[in-house]
């Protein structure tokens, strides 16, 4: 208990995980929505909290974040104790909700430039138009946001949220709501953002987009985490496979992309069933 | 973190200022009706009021004002709400800045889009024959009072803002504010009203801001009416802003 009260050095955060959660509590008057939560994130990769509906991701996530307090237990993102530490958990950390947290009334670009102030970047108006540009938003920029479609504004929401760096970033729900297209590119977006050592907390509640994207995934169930390992782990915890004669039907999503097209150049990490 | 208030502040106040910039309807409509009121009671009750010697205008006008200030708050609890359905009230929580600038940047808001639909009212009243032979002195007496006045009830519409549930439930809180003119010395003298409407009509805060911007205009002593007027705009500032910090915490914890 008593090395947890000390605050840690820069050297110290450097090793430490990303993100680290014990006996995390948080009750909504009598419905008791986590009941001891306990992960580790290590730093870099994609970390995917996978529960149904109701199972407590977005509260934890809110807790991560500092939009909430939790009731007991403790968590420290990057170092930082989220209750004690705000300041430097907000300088760690960029959250993208359920729901695309952009300014409608503004114009793309002006979204990321009243990011890039906030966060007091030197040249604004240059980082937008980078970002617009690895964004596939640059025609779009000038326009204002109530105009996008889903995918778009989820694109716009995750550049927003890369302004500063932050090395841990929060994605609740990326995907919900959002066509098999969009959805592929928010999977790109998120790839690439791992790639560049980010540390990537997503929760879903799509179990192939878990498999798809996460290098660990943690099972929120009734307030819980009742499961934590690689995709392989938690594989080896059923009964090994059985080889079977099935015959290969088309998926809906296989027609949906023969007819449409391909989603940019990704349609390679489409899932393969087989 | 205090060092980043004013800094902060001011992006998001350039915010939310685009925002009345990009919609002027929201000032227009402000603005309407209460110059639709005061078409109504100058060219069509108003014959029929004796307010004494002073034209129906230059009588009812301090009224409108108070009209304008309560229908345009309602759109400061309309864009509160609507940053915090849509989520961009949350990622500002998120990120290092001074987290009272959010408000603030509302609050400052609604300070300059109730001074231009005050104005363009006045512009209407003007253009209907309200004259004022009030100094610089006196004027400026009236924009600070009107201003302490929109300031305490910018913070009564942060409440509903951030409390309510749904958009309706965000602005309906100004109706009775738009009311309660009717039921002071707006738009008729107290004098008139039978016994129990006038105790409530003499001791409510409308009276007071009203009768201190009437006799600052017609160059009158303002009398006690002026410090009643302060004292009620300072007592539900402080009121109003105690319960929008409550209504805030309750919101982040």
């Amino acid at each position: 208990m008593l090395s947890a009260m000390n605050i840690p050095s820069a050297t110290n955060r450097a090793q430490e995980p990303a993100i680290c959660v014990q006996g995390l509590e948080k009750s909504y008057k009598k419905l008791r929505v986590l009941r001891g939560v306990d992960f580790e994130v290590a730093r870099g990769g994609i970390f995917a909290l996978l529960g149904s509906n109701g199972a407590g991701k977005t509260t934890v996530v809110k807790i991560l974040s500092t939009l909430l307090r939790a009731d007991a237990g403790t968590a420290r993102v990057n170092g930082f104790d989220v209750a004690t530490q705000a300041v430097g958990v907000r300088e760690s950390i960029s959250l993208t909700g359920q729901f695309a947290a952009v300014d409608e009334i503004l114009s793309g670009r002006e979204n990321l430039v009243l990011v890039a102030r906030l966060r007091r970047i030197k040249d604004p108006g240059a980082l937008a138009d980078d970002l617009l540009g690895r964004f596939s938003l640059t025609e779009a920029g000038a326009r204002r946001v109530a105009t996008y479609s889903g995918g778009m504004r989820r694109r716009l929401d995750i550049a927003m949220s890369l302004i500063g760096n932050p090395p841990v970033i929060f994605l609740d729900e990326p995907t919900t709501g959002l066509d098999p297209e969009a959805r592929i590119e928010v999977w790109q977006a998120v790839r690439e953002l791992a790639a560049g050592g980010t540390t990537v907390l997503l929760t879903t509640q799509y179990l192939d987009e878990a498999e798809h994207l996460a290098d660990r995934i943690a099972i929120l169930h009734e307030g819980r985490i009742i499961v934590d390992g690689t995709l392989a782990e938690l594989k080896r915890l059923l009964p090994p496979a059985r080889a079977e004669y099935v015959e290969k039907q088309p998926s809906l999503e296989d027609v949906f992309f023969a007819i449409v097209g391909p989603a940019g150049e990704d349609h390679k990490t489409r899932p393969l069933r087989k | 973190m205090a060092t980043h208030f004013f800094g902060d502040t001011a992006v998001l106040t350039g915010r939310t200022m685009r925002h009345v910039t990009r919609s002027p309807d929201t000032i227009i409509t402000t603005a309407i009706m209460p110059i639709a009121i005061m078409l109504l009671f100058v060219y069509v009750f108003g014959g029929a009021i004796d307010t004494g010697s002073a034209s129906y205008v230059n009588y009812m006008l301090p009224g409108i004002l108070v009209i304008t200030i309560a229908s345009g708050i309602s759109y400061t609890a309309f864009r509160l709400f609507t940053d915090i359905q849509g989520g961009i009230f949350e990622r500002f929580q998120t990120m290092p800045i001074a987290r009272p600038g959010v408000l603030w940047a509302h609050v400052l808001t609604s300070l300059a889009a109730n001074v231009i639909s005050l104005a363009l009212v006045v512009g209407v009243a003007v253009a209907m024959g309200f004259r004022s032979g009030a100094g610089p002195l006196a004027w400026l007496a009236v924009a600070g009072i009107l201003i302490l006045f929109t300031l305490a009830l910018t913070w009564i519409a942060v409440i509903p803002g951030l409390t309510a549930k749904s958009v309706d439930g965000a602005s309906a809180f100004s109706y009775p504010l738009i009311f309660l003119p009717f039921i002071s010395s707006a738009f008729v003298p107290t004098r008139t009203m039978p016994g129990p409407v006038r105790a409530f009509a003499d001791n409510q805060p409308v009276t007071s801001v009203v009768n201190t911007i009437r006799d600052l205009f017609a160059k009158q002593p303002v009398g006690t009416d002026i410090w009643t007027a302060l004292a009620w705009c300072a007592g539900i500032l402080i009121v109003a802003y105690a319960f929008a910090g409550i209504a805030y915490r309750r919101r982040i914890s």
